[in-house]
């Protein structure tokens, strides 16, 4: 079985929407990420996977300059991924967040304007009818004036995705955008993902729900500390590479559903 | 005049009065860990600044009643209650409303320690008042005490230390695991007010030494320092007695060579300097041997990368990792590799093959949880392990 | 008019602090200001020690030193120690106002007087304007040369404070409320909080110059945690808590100069700890009547 990755299709100067190469990140002595190159596709609506603790928020957030790694190199589009911020939308776990925040649906979502409305430029009415449509697309446009704390964590999850798409930006990066929420907001955001992808956009998600993964994305990057593989779903999610992954701690049963499913 | 005071031959007074605070700093850091590792280490400065009131207004009682405003034991007394008090209106805050406890316990002491000031300008007023030396409370003062006021001092010291020492076990289980300790039939509310209470014991004891402003220095410092010595709860506590006792001992017997050198100032700073001896020289979290395992570390992980690269043909960027490979004697200093480097890096990524092989097979699901993409192979399984392993990877004979 | 002056700079004071406060409070940074108030005093006797003068100028550099000291202590042992905020808090503080009773002790023997009393509970009464007899004063160059130099300077640093959280107010929020997705947009969250607290510091220092480090912790938390059970916006709770900081130096101010001559005492209590005092009892209420009091419990999974 050869372990090279299947995802070294192009060099890591390529223009690709985001290039990771080489980048290890460590919280204390035990590396979260270890060495990972990767290569994402443009248009192309790719997940994250990997058994708990395998790393895939730490990567995602190293990429993004939230967290410093030990080491290694992040491009976008071909330049530092510094320089192309304004093309680059995030969702990060809802949790993440104290949802207490004396803030409105509408507020929340406007933060996703913050770079076309910066410091001190006065909010006019299209950037309000920006944010509005924006909801409307995640279906919680009748939740604008509602205080976030009274909101459910599905809603809030789709609020999240509303001002990630206020960014108007070609790669969007999402943190378990599926986690603990229900089936309602769960088709909702697929459905907002694939649109997104319809459009010519580039999605990453970290996704942990193996059942869906087949029905939802056109590649995976599995990891597990070290990159496993990356690659069209119909390669790279394979029981081979799924037992590279999660190793013993996946039944060989559920693993080939997943896989066939 | 310092070895004298260490060896105690200062006199009976400040004989006294230094053991005295060496058993208040004892009781202090061993209450004090529980309220550190149960991560509420600020709610004693609620606790001391709310004296302030309690005080005031037991000597004001006392005065009124015909009685002298200044005696000890009745200005404790108010000061527990008050601190009580103090105490209630956190909880019910953090409980009954949205705020949490760090803005409850600021809201509480600088209210309640307002109105105390409040209470000493209408002290000030009555007749008594100008002789009243109630602001000694503030930062305390050893010089003029008297020996019952040293004795009851210690003597709380030692009661504590006693009621520590007989609810250890439930307090440390609600410190550590709230839930837990629920579960275990436990009474939360019990425990805490146990844990608060002996808190507000030690802040009342201590208000005539330290004063209330900086006694709260003794419940936080010892056992934040001590902390970096142990892993272990219990050590934990003993270790915080020690330095408490030990701060109290330095600082009294320093403030007694000289009338200008207050006593609860010093008994801080002492503790303070054993508090950054521990920062920074204690083995394991200290912060010396901390910055050397990271240097080691990131080394280990420059190296390892450098020499995977090297494996798969990949140029190097770091600069880190083209140093450490140079130092080593993989690199040539043109960049290329050694023959040295090329025999690293072929075992490098034979072992880095040989993890990957062992990571997908669920026989190996204990091994595989010791990779970190440094450690050898070698370390993990024996060499018979190793080979059956090399079987698979149809490497037989292979090292 | 005699006490107008005072007024003005208990209200100043209070305003300056409550409006970081804010934030400090919704960052769950409240208790920063404690610290930073508590270590004013070793950096006002360091600032005299330096210099030998009982100035103004160089005693509020030494504190606005002594602030930014003690938050850089407190971060670099929250860091290398891996301590939780509050007992590095606890340490630092403790540690450095130690320091500064005992340098202040070490500098009263040397026959010059300090006043540890002073700096806890400032002297808002003395600061009146003798020569502002009527409104005809403020129009009179020569009384106005004579009003006291505290409100002056409260008067600017609630300038620069006012202007700090409005051109801020947007990556402020930002940050405070998502710091995650405010780094993902490339905003230094990093050096916000830091300006952040050395704003709030700067407020510390002026305030405590004028009115003592009490109203000082309680203006930097009660008004903006009385806002908070006021409203869910936060524009609007900073609104409220700049209605709360006035309220309470006014209300304290006036209860604290007139109170006790009403109830037939000859002379007036601390016009500092009756605002805190005030504050605290704005805080009562709003815990017990405020309409957003209450967590919500609606985040629910599903």
């Amino acid at each position: 079985m050869s372990l090279e990755l299947v995802g070294r299709t192009q060099a890591p100067d390529t223009d690709s929407p985001l290039a990771i190469h080489g980048l290890t990140v460590s919280y204390g002595e035990k590396p979260a990420v270890f060495s990972v190159d990767v290569v994402f596709l443009p248009a192309q609506m790719t997940a994250i996977v990997g058994p708990n603790g395998a790393g895939k928020s730490t990567l995602l957030k190293a990429a993004l300059g939230i967290i410093r790694p030990l080491s290694g190199q992040v491009s976008s589009y071909g330049r530092p991924l510094g320089e192309m911020r304004a093309r680059i939308a995030y969702v990060p776990q809802r949790a993440s967040v104290d949802w207490d925040f004396p803030a409105r649906v509408l507020d929340v979502v406007m933060m996703g304007l913050y770079r076309d409305v910066g410091l001190l430029r006065r909010i006019k009415g299209h950037h309000r009818a920006r944010a509005m449509a924006c909801l409307e697309r995640v279906g919680m446009e009748g939740f604008a004036h509602r205080q976030i704390g009274q909101l459910s964590g599905g809603q809030q999850q789709r609020v999240f995705l509303a001002r990630a798409l206020a960014q108007e930006a070609d790669l969007y990066l999402l943190d378990e955008p599926f986690a603990g929420v229900d089936a309602a907001t769960e088709k909702a955001i697929i459905g907002v993902l694939h649109g997104l992808r319809a459009e010519g956009k580039t999605v990453i998600a970290v996704h942990h729900d193996l059942a869906t993964v087949t029905d939802y994305f056109d590649r995976v990057f599995l990891i597990n500390t070290t990159a496993i593989a990356e690659g069209p779903v119909a390669d790279v999610f394979t029981p081979d590479y799924l037992q590279a992954a999660y190793g013993g701690r996946l039944a060989l049963a559920q693993m080939g559903g997943a896989a066939a499913g | 005049m310092i070895w004298d005071a260490l060896g105690l031959q200062l006199g009976y007074n400040a004989t006294l009065v230094t053991l005295g605070a060496a058993m208040l700093g004892m009781g202090a850091g061993a209450t004090g860990t529980y309220l550190y590792l149960g991560k509420r280490a600020l709610v004693s400065d609620a606790i001391s600044h709310a004296t302030l009131p309690g005080v005031v207004l037991g000597f004001i009682a006392m005065v009124v009643m015909g009685g002298e405003g200044r005696f000890l034991p009745g200005l404790m007394l108010g000061a527990a209650l008050s601190a009580g008090l103090g105490l209630l209106a956190v909880t019910w805050l953090t409980a009954r409303t949205r705020l949490h406890e760090d803005a409850a316990i600021g809201a509480v002491l600088s209210v309640f320690f307002g109105f105390g000031v409040v209470l000493l300008t209408v002290v000030q007023v009555m007749d008594t008042g100008r002789q009243a030396g109630l602001e000694t409370f503030l930062l305390g003062a050893t010089a003029g005490m008297l020996r019952n006021e040293a004795l009851t001092i210690a003597l709380g010291g030692a009661v504590i230390l006693l009621l520590v020492r007989l609810l250890h076990r439930p307090m440390i289980l609600v410190a550590f695991d709230p839930e837990y300790a629920v579960g275990q039939g436990m009474r939360l509310r019990a425990v805490d007010l146990a844990m608060m209470g002996l808190a507000l014991g030690i802040t009342v004891t201590g208000l005539k030494v330290v004063g209330l402003v900086l006694i709260v220095a003794l419940l936080i410092i010892p056992p934040v320092a001590a902390r970096f010595w142990s892993e272990r709860a219990e050590i934990v506590v003993i270790i915080a007695g020690l330095i408490g006792g030990a701060a109290g001992y330095f600082g009294a017997a320093l403030s007694a060579t000289a009338p200008d050198l207050p006593t609860g100032p010093l008994i801080v700073l002492s503790a303070f300097v054993l508090f950054v001896l521990s920062l920074l020289l204690a083995p394991g979290r200290g912060v010396l041997a901390a910055a050397l395992r990271h240097m080691r570390f990131q080394r280990r992980v420059h190296l390892r990368q450098g020499l995977l690269a090297l494996a798969s043909g990949q140029p190097v960027y770091e600069p880190l990792t083209l140093r450490l490979l140079r130092r080593a004697g993989f690199l040539r200093p043109d960049g290329v590799a050694t023959d040295a480097g090329h025999a690293m890096a072929a075992r490098a990524r034979l072992d880095e093959r040989r993890w990957q092989t062992l990571r997908s097979d669920p026989q190996f699901e204990a091994a595989a949880a010791r990779y970190d993409g440094l450690t050898p192979l070698e370390e993990v399984l024996t060499a018979d392990q190793i080979a059956a392993l090399d079987r698979g990877l149809g490497l037989a004979g292979l090292r | 008019m005699l006490s107008l002056s005072p007024l003005l700079i208990g209200i100043a004071a209070a305003v300056a602090c409550a409006l970081p406060g804010n934030f400090l409070l919704l960052r769950r940074q409240a208790l920063i200001g404690d610290a930073i108030s508590h270590v004013v005093l070793p950096g006002i006797v360091a600032g005299f020690l330096l210099t030998g003068m009982v100035a103004t100028l160089p005693m509020m550099l030494g504190a606005a030193a002594a602030a930014l000291v003690s938050v850089a202590l407190i971060e670099t042992i929250r860091r290398l120690g891996r301590i939780e905020p509050g007992a590095a808090m606890g340490v630092v503080f403790t540690a450095m106002f130690a320091a500064g009773v005992l340098l202040l002790e070490q500098s009263a023997a040397s026959g010059v007087h300090l006043d540890v009393q002073h700096a806890l509970y400032g002297n808002l009464e003395s600061l009146i304007w003798l020569d502002g007899y009527g409104w005809g004063a403020l129009a009179d160059p020569a009384a106005l040369s004579t009003l006291p130099p505290e409100l002056l300077r409260m008067g600017a640093v609630l300038l620069c404070v006012l202007l700090f959280i409005a051109v801020l107010w947007r990556p402020l929020a930002l940050a405070t409320f998502d710091e995650g997705f405010a780094r993902s947009m490339g905003l230094n969250t990093g050096l916000l909080g830091l300006a952040l607290v050395a704003m709030a510091a700067l407020s510390a220092v002026a305030a405590f110059d004028a009115v003592g480090s009490i109203i000082v912790i309680a203006m930097f938390i009660c008004p903006p945690a009385s806002a908070r059970l006021m409203t869910d916006r936060l524009g609007r709770q900073v609104a409220w808590s700049v209605l709360f900081a006035t309220f309470s130096a006014v209300l304290g101010y006036s209860l604290a100069g007139y109170g006790p001559i009403w109830l037939g005492f000859a002379n007036a209590v601390s016009a500092a700890g009756m605002i805190a005092t005030v504050s605290g009892l704005i805080l009562g209420l709003a815990a017990l009547f405020g309409p957003c009091r209450h967590r919500r419990s609606g985040a629910m999974s599903g």
